[in-house]
């Protein structure tokens, strides 16, 4: 099989023009550093089978962070047939020294001018052919984002590839690289007559939207405002949704499901309706939330406003012991904390990306989503569970800055910050629906997983040994409740929420569906109703804010081991966020319980 | 000709640069992203509360914190055209 590397610098378009090219659904964004690990998939090229390799981006070969080390490394060890080097075409002038290092490691290339749409409209100027004369390697203009150009480049990569068809591969990548003054020269060169800039950057939408949106006073406010009003619409459009596809769930299970399986023993029965339907039932009713909130996170990621918030926060952070990116990366988490965590990568000093790991996991992922909205729906007003979950995202905030603020000691970093500005753009309404569907998939698929095991663990617990009463003092739950009650009852959290946090620790979606089977018992078989009976709001509050604040999953925890390289690191973040859940969920309870409530 | 460094510079001002004053492995990166000596480059605006510069160089646009600026000297500082 043919081997071809998609080379270049960051947020040139590589996973956009991989994922036409393969069909795949590599993550796309507007920010520098969304792809920080190898993709690959295979494609069929002319009458070859290829496998294609999505890389990171890489600002110079002989770059230090830790996405393009990944890169120098694949290049050294893999050899290679072909390398596609993608350029943000309006951005010549400086990412033509990509393709003269290539160049000069004697790989066999293609350049793709990317984002020919954009040249275009900026009045940038190429001339392909006399740009390919001077690298002696093919040079084509596309828009790998809405197509222009792509089937002359597949027609390309497909004849160059049938002229190199043996690998090569590159050692001792540093010592064959031009030296800087070199690669000005030829830089030069080059592009002289070839390339026409024009003499002010025509992008007039970037700079007057950025003159409103990076308001050295607005620019704060605006910036919460937007997100405010995100999450309202999410929360807005999402609960009726939830509600509606919750009710069709309850109304399947009473009146196909129930009569269907009626003549089973109660014990299976129960297990399979009050378990597995309910408990999978709950959380996948909040499939339209996701699809929603990835939607939103969609055109967030897209427009390019995740650089800008960098630029507003980095005064903030740098007090902190952070930076712009590691305020981005926590926004990111709150789509989920894993490939947030990973976006760090970027960071080149260890301590400022231990930091932001370490912070990381504060921020409220879409599965501690559900379980809030799932609560608060259950034990407020429709008027005060909005408020009550935007406060749980302030608590999110407020977690992530105290422990940066007590942790900069422990992890120093001088790390200089120069970061792009991208132009704004906006996704396409088909790179918005890809990005939500894998995500609802993702999670259902996911979920699917931890939750079966996570129900049948916790329906069991529940309801074993079967000569008591189910989800009683003498069930195993019971007993495994009361067992850590002393550690838990002066947060307000009873034997059974005790226990669907313990299984929290491995997913957030077993917290849902857990509670789902725990209070899924009763007869009339409404949960929420079911919950509220059983706990008052100061007690559901406090069982949130430590859903919120202890271990985010057992993925998260694997990858802070995997990109720290350290156990100790894994525990100590594991150990700070249980300290700091418990002392938040005690000094709430206890607080709020003095004055009265 | 006057010279001083590039967290002097104000907004709406450009400047040539003269040198970069910074380790090589990050001089790389600089140079990749258009920071470079000759380069013109213009001051967009300054961040609020002693927060980043926005500059633009050539067709990029980046933010740059103000105390590695300082290792930037530049020169002929004037209004942008
Ligand atoms: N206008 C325009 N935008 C494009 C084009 N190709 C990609 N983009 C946008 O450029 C941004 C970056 O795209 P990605 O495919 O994530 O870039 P990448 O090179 O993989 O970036 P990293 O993985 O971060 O290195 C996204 O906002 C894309 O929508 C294009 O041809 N035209
Ligand atoms: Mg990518």
């Amino acid at each position: 099989m043919r081997q071809i590397a998609v080379l270049g610098m960051p947020n040139t378009g590589k996973s956009t023009f991989f994922n036409r090219l393969t069909g795949s659904h590599a993550h796309i964004g507007n920010w520098p550093g969304i792809t920080v690990d190898l993709m690959m998939a295979e494609v069929k090229l002319g009458d070859e089978l290829a496998e294609v390799i999505d890389l990171p981006g890489i600002y110079d070969l002989r770059g230090f962070s830790e996405d393009e080390a990944v890169v120098r490394c694949f290049l050294e060890k893999t050899p290679l047939n072909l390398v596609l080097i993608i350029l943000n075409t309006t951005q010549i002038d400086r990412q033509i020294i990509l393709p003269l290092q290539v160049k000069q490691l004697g790989l066999p290339a293609v350049v793709l001018l990317n984002m020919a749409d954009e040249a275009n409209r900026f009045g940038v100027q190429v001339e392909p052919d006399l740009l390919a004369q001077r690298l002696g390697m093919p040079v084509l203009p596309i828009s790998a984002k809405y197509g222009m150009g792509y089937h002359g480049a597949i027609a390309t990569i497909t004849a160059s590839l049938q002229q190199h068809d043996n690998l090569v591969q590159v050692a001792e990548l540093e010592e064959r690289l031009l030296n800087d003054r070199q690669l000005a020269n030829d830089l030069a060169v080059i592009l002289d007559g070839a390339v026409q800039m024009p003499l002010k950057l025509s992008d007039q939408w970037t700079s007057r939207l950025d003159r409103i949106l990076l308001h050295p006073v607005l620019g704060l406010p605006i910036f919460f405002a937007a997100m405010y009003l995100i999450f309202q619409a999410i929360y807005a459009v999402g609960t009726p949704m939830q509600e509606w596809l919750g009710n069709g769930l309850d109304w399947f299970k009473s009146s196909a499901l129930e009569p269907f399986l009626a003549p089973l023993p109660t014990f299976i029965k129960g297990f399979l309706i009050d378990g597995l339907y309910e408990g999978i039932g709950t959380v996948a009713a909040f499939l339209p939330v996701i699809f929603l909130f990835f939607l939103c996170m969609a055109v967030v990621e897209d427009s390019g406003y995740l650089s800008r918030s960098a630029f507003l926060m980095d005064a903030l952070m740098e007090r902190l012991g952070l930076d712009g990116r590691s305020f981005v990366m926590s926004l990111m988490g709150f789509g989920c904390n894993v490939p947030a965590i990973l976006g760090t990568r970027v960071m080149r000093s260890p301590g400022l990306r231990m930091l932001s790991m370490l912070v990381i996991p504060f921020s409220l992922c879409s599965a501690r989503l559900n379980v809030f909205m799932f609560m608060s729906t259950a034990l407020f007003t429709a008027e005060q569970s909005p408020k009550v979950l935007f406060s749980l995202y302030l608590f999110s905030f407020a977690a992530a800055l105290l422990t940066a603020a007590v942790f900069k000691g422990k992890f120093p970093s001088q790390e200089p910050l120069v970061l792009e500005l991208p132009p704004y753009r906006f996704p396409t309404i088909k790179q918005m629906l890809i990005r939500a569907w894998c995500e609802v998939k993702h999670f259902w698929i996911w979920s699917r997983k931890f939750i079966i095991f996570g129900v049948i663990a916790i329906w069991l617990l529940n309801n074993l040994p079967t000569n008591v009463p189910a989800a009683s003092a003498q069930t195993l739950s019971g007993m495994i409740g009361q067992a850590i009650q002393p550690l838990f009852a002066p947060l307000g959290i009873n034997p059974q929420l005790t226990v669907a946090l313990f299984f929290g620790f491995i997913a957030k979606e077993i917290v849902l569906g857990g509670l789902a089977v725990i209070y899924g018992q009763p007869e009339d078989g409404d949960l929420a109703n079911a919950i509220a009976h059983q706990i008052d709001w100061v007690q559901a509050y406090s069982f949130m804010l430590f859903t919120l604040l202890y271990v985010p999953c057992l993925s998260t925890i694997a990858v802070l081991k995997s990109e720290s390289k350290s156990l100790k690191f894994a525990l100590l973040s594991v150990g700070w966020s249980l300290g700091l859940a418990w002392l938040a969920s005690f000094f709430f309870y206890q607080g709020a319980r003095l004055l009265g409530f | 000709m006057s010279t001083t460094h590039l967290a002097n510079l104000k907004p709406g001002q450009s400047a040539t640069i003269l040198s970069l004053d910074i380790e090589t492995g990050l001089q790389h990166r600089f140079c990749a992203l258009g920071l470079r000596c000759g380069q013109e480059i213009l001051m967009l605006r300054r961040g609020w509360m002693k927060g980043p510069l926005h500059l633009r160089v050539g067709m990029t646009e980046v933010m740059l914190r103000r105390c590695d600026a300082r290792q930037i000297s530049i020169t002929g500082i004037g209004k942008a055209a």
